[in-house]
């Protein structure tokens, strides 16, 4: 029992980190109708940003460890609305598969400048212990203030995104804009504002996730966002892409298979397990769980 | 109010809208006419900044607004009822009148605007939190045209109204167009297809074919046009 407990804890801090990086996929398909496949190179900067930020900051404060992650979701929202603007904006208009192909293009670009000595090297770097490290036992039950923090800090930004998407009137633009773009337009909203908002909010959440990862991993390396990635976007599908719970659903339950698979005997398939259990999801549900293929009334 | 002089607009080599022209006085109802394909949707879209003309030129109070984007248009006070309505499905009514009035700052006036549409359809509001896509044709439009009204038009361009909708409330629809006309001084372009009911409230008409003004008039003239009559009116 304690055992599953533990292995629960794991889950879901994985999961959740997972999650933040689903959400980034999720929006930006529900308003542009495309995958940003540099989007999990966004999460490895916002890792590398707090590595280099933390540096500077003193080790085992809250004060510091928040800094060093609002500071790391600050530089990926202006990275992402960055991205969107110099790569994809320009390209709005033309087949949706020379998006893609830039996409990966700057996927790249980031992950070899990256590896480039005199911007951050190839080489893993430790990541500074810039929030409190504290460990409870209880009952038999590690709990580590990272892993807490983790889930919280997840759970926050997921409850502030719910907030933002469905309360306020940006996140309506936005969802007006992914429903039908043209209609948004003939209200006055300019689209363009509402995809680089979107691309904020989406990058800060995966600078937030590269941060917690980094966290809970230790180690910073500029291809460190290509299997969180690549799982993450997965979870988005999973969930039924362009659905916002559905991502973070998908991203717990990725995070939670993989765990377990993780802690058996079958641990050397973790990822194979995971990814055959998501085929056979998506065999039976195409839309993916959340995900509703609806009919509209013309 | 509204000018356009020699507008064309094409979709790669097909030529959809050929060279029109026409006027729309500030206060009045005009109504563009035509068959399927003639070209008013394009022709609609192209006045909203949707699509971009190949040639022509879009005057709007004075002022040239041929090549501007959609939501500038909008801030100048030019709304659109698309065909089809579009009303995005996902949202609830009230989201949907919110969204209407998205550049609007003052929020009394946005309270205000908000309560007329419900004195003018009060379906809507008895329908405020039901989500716009379970509503049916006839609420869509109801709603599609609040939508637009929210964003306090001083010129509202409808395309198709009565659209797939029962007799019964497409005489409704059109008695609160002329209201809307009438009450509220909103400038009126009506793009249809039923042609009585259109020349009936509106002054004057223009009637396309393939992209071109085939002819023009006041609308009871139109109304005894034999060519007319023969094409659009059943006899
Ligand atoms: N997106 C498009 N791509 C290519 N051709 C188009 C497109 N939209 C419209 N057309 C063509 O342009 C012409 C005019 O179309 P338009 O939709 O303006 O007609 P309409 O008068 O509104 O007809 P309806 O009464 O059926 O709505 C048609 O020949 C149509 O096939
Ligand atoms: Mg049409």
């Amino acid at each position: 029992m304690t055992e599953f407990l533990q292995q629960l804890l794991n889950a879901l801090s994985l999961g959740a980190i997972y999650a933040l990086i689903a959400l980034g996929y999720t929006m930006v398909y529900g308003v542009l109708r495309f995958i940003n496949f540099a989007h999990s190179d966004v999460f490895m900067v916002g890792a590398v940003a707090g590595c280099l930020i933390g540096k500077h900051l003193p080790t085992g404060t809250w004060w510091g460890g928040l800094t060093c992650l609002l500071a790391a979701m600050i530089v990926c929202s202006a990275l992402g609305m960055f991205i969107e603007r110099f790569a994809y904006r320009p390209l709005r208009s033309s087949p949706r598969l020379n998006v893609l192909i830039t996409a990966i293009g700057v996927s790249l670009l980031l992950e070899y400048t990256f590896q480039n000595e005199h911007v951050f090297g190839a080489a893993p770097r430790s990541f500074p212990q810039v929030f409190p490290q504290v460990v409870w036992q209880l009952r038999g039950l590690t709990l580590s203030s990272n892993q807490l923090l983790v889930i919280g800090v997840a759970l926050v930004l997921m409850v502030a995104l719910q907030f933002i998407v469905f309360r306020t009137k940006i996140g309506t633009a936005m969802r007006a804009v992914a429903l039908n773009p043209r209609a948004a337009q003939l209200v006055g909203i300019n689209p363009d504002v509402v995809v680089s908002f979107t691309f904020a909010l989406g990058s800060a959440l995966a600078g937030a996730g590269g941060i917690l990862y980094a966290l809970n991993y230790q180690s910073v390396e500029p291809l460190m966002g290509v299997m969180p990635g690549l799982k993450a976007f997965v979870a988005a599908v999973i969930g039924g892409i362009g659905n916002i719970p559905g991502a973070a659903l998908g991203g717990l339950l990725i995070g939670t298979i993989e765990t377990f698979v993780g802690g058996s005997q079958l641990s050397t398939y973790k990822d194979a397990i995971a990814f055959a259990l998501l085929i056979l999801i998506l065999l039976f549900r195409p839309a993916g769980l959340l995900g509703r293929s609806h009919v509209e009334k013309v | 109010m509204l000018t356009v002089t020699d507008l064309s607009v094409s979709y790669g080599a097909i030529n959809a809208v050929a060279g029109i022209s026409f006027e729309v006085p500030q206060g009045g109802i005009v109504t563009l006419l035509g068959g399927n394909g003639a070209g008013k949707t394009t022709t609609l879209h192209t006045l909203s900044g949707l699509l971009k003309p190949k040639g022509g030129k879009i005057t709007f109070c004075g002022e040239d607004i041929t090549r501007l984007p959609s939501h500038q248009i909008v801030a100048r006070g030019l709304c659109h009822v698309p065909e089809g309505r579009m009303v995005f499905a996902n949202l609830s009514v009230a989201e949907n009148l919110a969204m209407g009035a998205f550049l609007q700052t003052d929020k009394a006036a946005i309270a205000e605007t908000r309560e007329h549409i419900f004195t003018l359809f009060p379906r809507l509001k008895e329908r405020i939190k039901q989500t716009a896509g379970t509503l049916s044709g006839g609420e869509q439009q109801m709603l599609a045209i609040g939508r637009a009204l929210m964003g306090r038009p001083k010129f509202l361009m409808l395309d198709e109204p009565s659209l797939g909708i029962a007799p019964r409330l497409i005489t409704t629809i059109f008695e609160k167009i002329v209201e809307i006309n009438r009450a509220q001084g909103i400038t009126i372009l009506l793009v249809e297809q039923n042609a009585n009911l259109a020349l009936e409230i509106s002054s004057h008409g223009y009637v396309l074919e393939t992209g071109r003004i085939a002819c023009s008039g006041p609308s009871e003239k139109l109304r005894t046009t034999p060519q007319l009559k023969a094409a659009y009116l059943g006899g």
